[in-house]
């Protein structure tokens, strides 16, 4: 066993975890809208509590986790707390982290029989609700909805449309910042103003 | 049975007071260990089940005899050691503790005091209780040989 885990996990667990899920599916219902997570949560570098909250909340034993290089510092952390099963290569992730946006065509997109089977990418960007403007539109937004982010790199909506066009297979997104989520699901649109 | 691991085990000094540890009495053992220096919980304790698996005569093919609660819990204490315990039932005070005496004895300046004032009189209470029941089986053994040479 590691002896190199240094920081503890939700402090109430059950409550942490259901809030974080809860959370989490409210923001894939309604893309684009910030909730706050991992408040009470001390996160191992270099994960915001938000990113560590929602992989405490998500993975587990039978969900294959990828972490980008940025991220592997986290690994013990994330092996001890989640029991995660973490591989080396994004291909048969259902969940990958990254600290700066990796090749969605990396990733697992999932089948035409089973759309539900591809990966969820968690990806902590710099800020949430300041930085550039994007406008999504799609499934859970009556009127176009507006998202405020930092980190983001300038060919994100370009990369993101191409996975867009793959629905109903694609990726979806969960942005983390700080203690701020927000999630991109594969059915939504979005444009750069 | 912690005594009966082969010696030539890596870690076999750690899995033998791990198991002394996990069966030990909860105010023996916090009378033993004095005073706790400060620690930190990293999970746990929390209860939860695992799966008993034993095997059948014969061709020894494991099969799942049944699910046993058990409690786990995990610390790390200021000097950096993390310990771990797993215990039998719903004892939380005694997985945290056991836990923190895991971690102690990884101490290697702490490791043979603790060894001689913690885990051996532990490891004797449970070996006496253990005698005290086998001896209390033992008196009421059939001997079914004594049978056998009748009917012969």
């Amino acid at each position: 066993m590691s002896t190199t885990i240094a920081l503890p996990g939700f402090a109430d667990p059950v409550d942490e975890a259901q809030a974080t899920f809860r959370a989490v599916l409210d923001a894939m219902a309604r893309p684009g809208r910030l909730h706050r997570v991992g408040e009470r949560l001390t996160a191992p570098t270099p994960l915001d509590p938000a990113t560590a909250a929602v992989l405490l909340t998500l993975v587990d034993n039978e969900t294959p986790l990828w972490l980008d290089a940025a991220a592997a510092a986290a690994r013990d952390w994330l092996a001890f707390h989640c029991g995660a099963m973490i591989i080396g290569a994004p291909h048969g992730a259902a969940f990958a982290v990254a600290l700066s946006l990796p090749d969605l065509d990396a990733l697992s997109a999932g089948t035409h029989e089973a759309p539900e089977s591809s990966a969820t990418l968690i990806l902590q960007i710099t800020a949430l609700g300041t930085g550039v403007g994007y406008r999504l539109s799609g499934p859970g937004l009556r009127e176009p909805a507006m998202l405020k982010a930092d980190g983001l790199p300038a060919g994100f909506v370009a990369d993101w449309q191409r996975n867009h066009a793959l629905y109903p297979r694609g990726v979806d997104i969960i942005l983390c910042a700080g203690t701020v989520l927000t999630a991109l699901p594969r059915s939504v649109s979005i444009e750069e103003v | 049975m912690p005594d009966a691991l082969p010696p030539d085990q890596p870690n076999a000094a750690r899995r033998r007071w791990m198991a002394v540890l996990a069966r030990a009495d909860i105010d023996e053992l916090g009378d033993r260990l004095g005073a706790l220096p400060p620690y930190r919980v990293l999970r746990g304790p929390e209860a939860g089940l695992v799966m008993v698996r034993g095997r059948t005569g014969g061709g020894g093919a494991p099969f799942n005899l049944g699910e046993m609660t058990t409690t786990r819990c995990t610390v790390r204490t200021d000097t950096g050691f993390v310990g771990h315990a797993y215990v039998a039932g719903r004892n939380e005070r005694l997985a945290q503790l056991a836990a923190l005496a895991d971690a102690l004895l990884q101490d290697p300046i702490q490791q043979d005091r603790l060894l001689e004032d913690v885990i051996e009189p532990l490891a004797a209470t449970q070996q006496a209780r253990r005698d005290t029941v086998a001896a209390k089986a033992a008196a009421t053994r059939v001997q079914f040989f004594a049978m056998r040479n009748m009917r012969s």
